[in-house]
């Protein structure tokens, strides 16, 4: 077991810019990536609502932008899935709450490396400018969609968009690589190394465990993706030619010979299926952490819990051919992948069981926190049953491009990873910021966004069986497709709706940071470390001391005990386990 | 709120299977001769997801609902799982999954691991942005040169392809911008792609593949019923993406050889 060495205790620092700016607390790092999340959420949703309105009305004037051109669209749709998938989803679970909160679960006083932590987060944050900057160069953002297939990616006269434009999105991306390359080390090293005294792996709570597994997946996958994205740079500028064969765009014979688009999508693939379980793995652990908490049960099966998300980790790495069915790669292929897709299915049915599991019998408090941890077994089940349709190859030849597709990644790495991130939200509000959110609100949230995100995407389901193709920016040109136009409607209606609540949430987030009734130290009654410190903790997080773990992380309700709960520091003669 | 929560889950549940079940968006009709094999897999998989779609629900909704705290002072289990169970239910889903996706696979194979049959109709797919092209070899059986120097879309058909006129065998190519196919005969589909990434996507035959630019990629299959089918691309192409659609007109055999022998005249 490691203690906590005296190098990695920093004095609490002096004077705005040290404090607030480039703070070397994690804690202070942590909300400047919640913050940049939010920030980067709110874009992303601005977008998809111009979208939504487009497609459905595509000649509308829109205030300030007019009539939306097919290629703003399509740049729009980029710039959608680009922000969410990386400055949101990857952004709010592990940097945010997962450098907030890691290193006071293991009773740390920091992380590992506290200069690389605030260079991986001002790095990320220069990554989301570049980003950003993309919409406002000539040309405009680039049209060739978050997975970036070459050559249209790699080709500045393959349409608007793809000349400065693309170059910022591949730069930001690479940047956003290096980022998380330096944040997924100091996770895995915090979690190794500087764990309390008494804190074995089979103590920590699940939200360490996800948050470790996944910055595991994270160094491996990145580095991938930030080869990838170099390569992909050299075509555009230098005239090489790994993904571009000979082409000919408009008339006009390229310069490229013999590269393999295929070849970009391997790599991106190799990245971007474990990124899927980048954005959900710390959902999944929250969700246990609340479920076992609210209701005052332990966690039912621990340490299946704990080796399905390896084994969901393992797994992730060698399934990205699935998203490749149609791509022209050998059909033999398709088996393996498809196999070892199917699989995945199944550490994903125990951790649903093993959820219900935790709710049998128990005692369940339905606060706002908890409201959301069950909308994420709800989204997550239902996002998940549509994955052994698309794991089959020859359904996905129905399926693949269609809507199916779009409401299935949406329901769950979208809209579930998201519910982790409102739950964690609510959850740890009071011990961020020392005041409680307001129940009602809370839940007014959580009813309609529930029922909104339902009825958003679950249609996109039934239109991507009538074959609704994605990435349409308008469905007026084929006779079929026409026919969905009502559906695509109600949708939108559902959309706007789904987002006018959001500002309920953005409201009592901040109202409450000020307004708020003052948090205790334990308002949930919780057992993990973070809950045992000062509310908000102080800058080493236990005032000078390092916590003894004693006790498992979800010890609730244990006979014999005098509360219904045992705290993973308390004595050791309450009953262990 | 036990009770609200249990509604609100219950009620998606139940609304979302309803038009599963009812159809009213659905597949749309099958017209080649995969399609049913297809749609009988669709069916199988969507019985069982169904099934543990509503029962997780609804299991969820009622364990919420049935163990809420109502401030009365009850006995709460104290467990950390159970070992069996665990055991249980992995092996079932195990079994499920792969079971499942076994059983699809020979339909699979038939599509892709043989080639086409002798005596197939050959016909060569081009996609550019934003419009599919048609090429039929003609009387000789062979598909004539193209260069890529040669290709000028906006002039359209064989210059759009960039045929080579010169070579002998490109004479009696046939170019077209929609598509005709003989009913109930297979057809050797060679797919290419001259600038980006496009999709050959016809819902009403389940067929789609990408074409990709570089590679040449032959498929298969055989329309069963005389009609029009639309043809869309399903992979993003550009700004134009959803305007780069088709047509495929499936006639008799005896309307295909007329079709053809007028558009070699028309060639001449």
């Amino acid at each position: 077991m490691a203690t906590t060495a005296p190098v990695h205790a920093h004095a609490a620092p002096q004077g705005f810019i040290r404090k607030y700016v480039f703070s070397l607390d994690h804690k202070v790092i942590g909300l400047q990536y919640y913050f940049l999340a939010l920030t980067a959420v709110f874009v992303g949703m601005f977008l998809s609502l111009i979208m939504r309105i487009h497609l459905v009305w595509p000649g509308a004037e829109l205030p300030l932008f007019g009539a939306i051109k097919p290629e703003t669209y399509v740049s729009f749709l980029t710039m959608h899935g680009t922000i969410m998938v990386f400055f949101v989803l990857t952004t709010a679970p592990q940097g945010g709450f997962g450098n907030y909160f890691l290193p006071i679960q293991i009773g740390a006083p920091d992380m590992a490396f506290p200069v690389l932590n605030m260079l991986s987060f001002w790095t990320t944050f220069v990554g989301f400018v570049v980003l950003i900057a993309a919409f406002f160069v000539p040309g405009g953002a680039p049209l060739h969609g978050w997975t970036g297939y070459a050559p249209l990616s790699a080709l500045p006269s393959a349409g608007p968009g793809e000349q400065l434009g693309a170059d910022l999105w591949v730069t930001s991306i690479a940047i956003f690589c290096l980022a998380s390359l330096m944040g997924a080390l100091n996770f895995i090293t915090t979690t190794l190394d500087l764990r309390a005294k008494g804190m074995t792996l089979m103590r920590m709570p699940l939200t360490v465990w996800s948050w470790l597994i996944t910055a595991i997946l994270g160094l491996l996958a990145f580095g991938v993706l930030l080869s990838a994205g170099i390569l992909l740079l050299l075509d555009r500028n230098l005239g090489t030619s790994f993904y571009v064969p000979l082409v000919v765009v408009n008339g006009t014979v390229m310069g490229h010979k013999g590269g393999s688009p295929l070849l970009w999508q391997h790599l991106f693939w190799f990245f971007g299926h474990p990124e899927v379980y980048i954005a959900i793995l710390p959902g999944m652990g929250v969700a246990s952490q609340l479920l076992s908490t609210f209701s005052r049960k332990p966690i039912f099966g621990y340490k299946a819990m704990v080796y399905a998300m390896l084994a969901i980790g393992l797994l992730g790495f060698m399934v990205w051919g699935h998203h490749m069915f149609m791509s022209g790669m050998s059909p033999y292929s398709a088996f393996a992948f498809s196999v070892m897709t199917m699989s995945i299915g199944v550490p994903s049915a125990i951790k649903t069981f093993n959820w219900l599991g935790t709710l049998w019998g128990g005692r369940i408090r339905l606060q706002t926190p908890m409201l959301f941890a069950i909308g994420f077994v709800s989204l997550f089940v239902s996002g998940g049953l549509s994955g052994p349709f698309l794991a089959q190859p020859v359904l996905d030849i129905p399926l693949h491009d269609t809507y199916f597709v779009v409401g299935h990644f949406h329901l769950i790495m979208g809209v579930a990873a998201i519910f982790g991130i409102f739950g964690a939200t609510y959850y740890w509000f009071p011990k961020m910021f020392g005041r409680m959110m307001n129940e009602r609100l809370g839940q007014i949230h959580f009813f309609i966004t529930l029922l909104g995100a339902y009825a958003v995407f679950m249609p996109m389901h039934y239109l991507g069986l009538a074959g609704q193709t994605r990435r349409y920016s308008e469905f007026t040109q084929l006779a079929y497709q026409q026919k969905l136009v009502p559906l695509q409607t109600f949708m939108t209606y559902a959309a706007v709706i789904t987002i006018a609540v959001q500002l309920v949430f953005l409201f009592n987030l901040f109202w409450s940071m000020f307004k708020g009734p003052k948090a205790s130290d334990n308002p949930w009654e919780a057992t993990t470390l973070e809950w045992t410190t000062s509310t908000p903790p102080p800058h080493d997080n236990f005032g000078g001391h390092t916590p003894v773990v004693n006790h498992g992380p979800y010890e609730y309700n244990v006979p014999g005990a005098a509360k219904d709960f045992i705290m993973q520091n308390d004595p050791a003669t309450a009953p262990a386990h | 709120m036990g009770l609200a929560l249990l509604c609100l889950i219950w009620l998606i549940t139940f609304a979302s299977t309803y038009f599963f079940v009812a159809k009213t968006w659905w597949l749309p009709h099958g017209a080649s001769a995969l399609a049913h094999h297809i749609d009988g897999q669709f069916t199988l998989t969507f019985v069982l997801m169904g099934i543990i779609f509503v029962l997780a629900q609804c299991a969820l909704g009622y364990l919420v609902w049935k163990y809420s705290d109502q401030g009365k002072p009850r006995t709460v289990s104290y467990s950390h799982g159970n070992t069996k169970l665990e055991v249980l239910w992995t092996t079932l889903t195990a079994i499920l999954f792969i079971g499942l996706n076994l059983m699809g696979s020979n339909i699979w194979a038939a599509e892709r691991f043989e080639p086409a049959k002798a005596g197939s109709v050959p016909v060569e797919v081009t996609g550019m942005q934003f419009a599919w092209y048609f090429r039929y070899p003609g009387n000789d059986g062979k598909y004539g040169a193209t260069k890529p120097n040669l290709i000028d879309p906006s002039s359209g058909m064989e210059s759009a392809i960039g045929l080579d006129t010169g070579d002998g065998a490109s004479k009696d190519d046939i170019v077209t911008g929609t598509m005709y196919l003989p009913v109930g005969r297979e057809v050797d589909l060679s797919l290419r792609a001259v600038d980006v990434i496009h999709s050959f996507f016809v819902p009403s035959f389940r067929f789609k593949q990408d074409a990709v630019p570089g590679l040449l990629i032959h498929m298969h299959f055989t329309p069963t019923e005389i009609g029009d089918y639309e043809i869309a691309c399903a992979e993003l192409c550009g700004m134009g993406h959803y305007k780069m659609h088709g047509m495929v007109k499936v006639v008799s055999q005896e309307d295909f050889d007329k079709w053809i022998a007028q558009r070699e005249a028309e060639k001449q």
